[in-house]
């Protein structure tokens, strides 16, 4: 797999995408709440640079507007309001500590390391672009889902839930080219109502458990306690 | 195309109608009404496309497909749609009367409701498998809502489980639609298409075998674990049993009724790609194989896991996850004669499951609880429900002369031809199950009452209207049906039944 047989526009988008899974890493072992969603804000931004230049190298016009939109929408809109929730939630200084810091991460490498295993049998040998993109993609996405496993607070589950949607943004952008418009649109749409959706479960679920570490919720188990039964 | 968009143009004028109308009992019948004229178009709609009047047409951008495996469920979509909402009305009165919800949350619920029904329609009626993605997901953020309306920490815990669940199942639904679409792209499909139509299902049906099925088989993973989660298949069906225990009971008879039908659609469209484009290599079954697996285990974990419930809509959701297993089962199994059994499923226990989880709001307002063991005596308390709860899971649990029972017995047939061993696996399944609903039915029918329990007031007429239709389907199959059942059966394998 030799980087010097693509094209300079494809240099750029294999960097661009090696960094947003760099700020997957980040974003992963990132304890200060607010720093986190800054992180996450910076990879919406990397991605909306990702689409733009691959609107820009293959004239894929509907892509301008795609760069827009995640622009907009992943590093702007999004990051802005979940750093709003954090301040009237007053977690401004909260932060948590992995328990198994090394051990995250040695799971995160090896996450990298299995789709890259997975991707190369599908991908002709000789589109190193290609493969390389599918397979960055899909470590975010999974990223995502561990970071989504190992941290107990809502808001930063939340944050993993966003950059597996920036993950498999990056997989439309630069694998096929993005989606046809009105998926994009659709798929847009989805992910600014799971943030309202999201918003207004943090208030439900402080109002219940008064805090946001959702291993508290646990009172749903497949056997509840015979105790509280009254003869 | 006409009669599409007022199928779809009902539920969304009523949505937006039903969020400002502030009025408690006018937002119940204005409910019903909707529901009721949503029904209307989707008849209209089949009708027209039993004509030969199907295809497809382009609603603000969107491709649309009407095809005999959609408007069928496009008809019992709409039509549990409206028995639900007739039950809603007096049942959300009951609980406003109560206290636990304010007339905010009312109006919440209600054009919730619509919006549920509206993304279900366009989830089935869409050929482009993007916006397929997109109404799915629409689906859960409309009901995720729903499923906390009663702010109990259980209901808040309930609901967040499945919104993340089900969000980070279905994102994994995304990658495996990502993929198809780069299938397509390096397909040898005709370039002005490529981009605009790439993700149609018609056109990536028409042209399965030139998909690449190294990806695709990787896709279908994917596809089959994203929506795997939504139709609840074991080991990924954690947030079912939550989500329809703690929600309304409304909300459970359409989430049981009707949400898994709309996700098992999905995986069944996509598993029509994977074949053709598997067909010419070493593991042309491949996806029918995984289907089989994943409907087997969930099948028989979900029957152990009825034995152990104490609450009464936590059991009738593992109920679901039974028969969505066995669905995904006979899908799986191909065939004409298993795919038939599980059209015929698919309808059968839609009806039946809506059926009781109607039956079911009214015993829990009669007992005051969902706990199974403070549930007692109903027959005695009242009639009506008692017995309509008993057939109901009479009807449920596989007992002949009822329509679930006719299609169990198709596809214990089907299993026995082409898997014999498998068939073993399957009647002791069902046994394990049966028993399971009846140990704990027993008592909440025929146990001595508490003192003072009271009747309540019950509209059992959708509920009546559900088991006669399983009835009459367990008797005799009318024949336009059973023609609609077949075309569809021949859309999916290449072959006639009948």
């Amino acid at each position: 797999m030799s980087m010097s047989t693509l094209t300079l526009l494809q240099q750029l988008v294999v960097l661009l995408a090696a960094l947003v899974l760099f700020l997957s890493f980040v974003l992963l072992a990132q304890g200060r709440l607010i720093s986190a969603i800054h992180t996450f804000a910076w990879q919406g931004a990397l991605i909306a640079a990702v689409t733009l230049v691959v609107a820009a190298g293959g004239q894929i016009h509907h892509l301008y507007f795609s760069a827009v939109l995640t622009l907009v929408l992943k590093a702007l809109l999004i990051p802005w309001m979940l750093h709003r929730l954090a301040v009237r939630l007053a977690l401004e200084r909260h932060s948590e500590t992995l328990r198994h810091p090394a051990l995250v991460s040695m799971a995160a490498v090896a996450l990298v390391i299995f789709s890259y295993w997975l991707v190369l049998p599908m991908v002709a040998e000789e589109q190193t672009f290609t493969r390389n993109i599918v397979a960055i993609s899909l470590s975010v996405v999974l990223i995502g889902f561990l970071m989504m496993v190992v941290r107990q607070q809502a808001v930063a589950q939340v944050l993993g839930f966003m950059s597996i949607e920036n993950g498999l943004f990056l997989a439309a952008v630069s694998a096929t080219a993005g989606m046809p418009l009105v998926v994009e649109l659709g798929v847009a749409f989805d992910v600014l109502v799971a943030m309202v959706v999201f918003g207004v479960f943090f208030f439900q679920i402080r109002a219940s458990i008064d805090s946001l570490d959702v291993d508290r919720l646990n009172r749903l188990t497949e056997v509840p306690e015979v105790s509280e039964v009254g003869p | 195309m006409r009669l599409l968009l007022l199928t779809l143009a009902i539920p969304a004028v009523g949505a937006l109608t039903l969020t400002l109308v502030r009025s408690l009992r006018w937002s119940g019948w204005l409910n019903l009404l909707v529901s009721a004229a949503t029904l209307g178009a989707a008849l209209a709609l089949a009708w027209s496309e039993s004509r030969g009047q199907g295809g497809g047409g382009v609603i603000l951008g969107m491709a649309f497909r009407i095809d005999v495996l959609n408007v069928y469920l496009v008809v019992l979509t709409a039509f549990v749609g409206l028995t639900t909402s007739i039950f809603s009305r007096p049942y959300l009165a009951h609980v406003y009367a109560s206290g636990r919800i304010d007339l905010k949350r009312l109006r919440a619920y209600h054009g919730m409701y619509q919006t549920f029904i509206l993304s279900m329609l366009i989830a089935l009626t869409t050929d482009n498998l993007g916006v397929l993605w997109v109404a799915v997901e629409g689906a859960t953020l409309a009901t995720v809502l729903l499923v906390s309306l009663y702010r109990t920490p259980e209901a808040v815990e309930a609901a967040w489980k499945y919104f993340i669940l089900c969000g980070v199942g279905i994102a994994l639904a995304l990658f495996g639609t990502v993929l198809t679409y780069f299938a397509a792209q390096h397909a040898d499909l005709p370039a002005a298409v490529q981009a605009e139509a790439g993700l149609d299902w018609s056109l990536l049906h028409a042209h399965a075998a030139e998909l690449d099925p190294t990806v695709m088989r990787i896709a279908f993973v994917f596809l089959l674990v994203g929506y795997g989660t939504k139709i609840g298949l074991v080991p990924m069906h954690q947030w079912l049993p939550d989500a329809h225990s703690e929600g309304p009971t409304p909300m459970s008879a359409v989430l049981s009724g009707l949400l898994l039908n709309v996700a098992l659609y999905a995986l069944i469209r996509f598993k029509m790609l994977v074949d053709g484009s598997l067909a010419a290599t070493a593991s042309p079954q491949l996806a029918g194989a995984l289907l089989m697996g994943f409907g087997l285990v969930s099948f028989l974990v979900a029957g152990l896991f009825l034995h152990r419930q104490r609450d009464i809509k936590r059991m009738f959701s593992y109920s679901s996850i039974e028969h969505m297993g066995l669905m995904t089962f006979a899908f799986g199994l191909g065939g004409p004669l298993a795919t038939f059994a599980a059209l015929l499923h698919m309808l059968v226990h839609s009806l039946t499951k809506s059926a009781i989880f109607v039956t079911v709001g009214h015993a829990t307002h009669i007992a005051g609880t969902q706990r199974i063991d403070q549930i007692r005596g109903l027959i005695r308390t009242q009639p009506g429900v008692g017995w309509t709860l008993l057939i109901g899971v009479a009807a449920i649990a596989g007992f002949p002369p009822f329509g679930v029972f006719m299609s169990e017995f198709l596809l214990l047939t089907a299993t026995m031809q082409s898997q014999p061993w498998l068939t073993l696996a399957l009647v002791s399944g069902l046994a394990i199950a049966c028993a399971g609903l009846f140990r704990h039915l027993h008592p909440m029918v025929y146990g001595t009452p508490p003192a003072g329990q009271q009747p309540v007031r019950a509209n059992l007429l959708p509920v009546l209207v559900h088991l006669l239709l399983v009835l009459w389907l367990g008797l005799a199959i009318p024949a336009f049906l059973a023609d609609w059942l077949d075309r569809a059966t021949h859309l999916i394998t290449g072959i006639h039944l009948l």
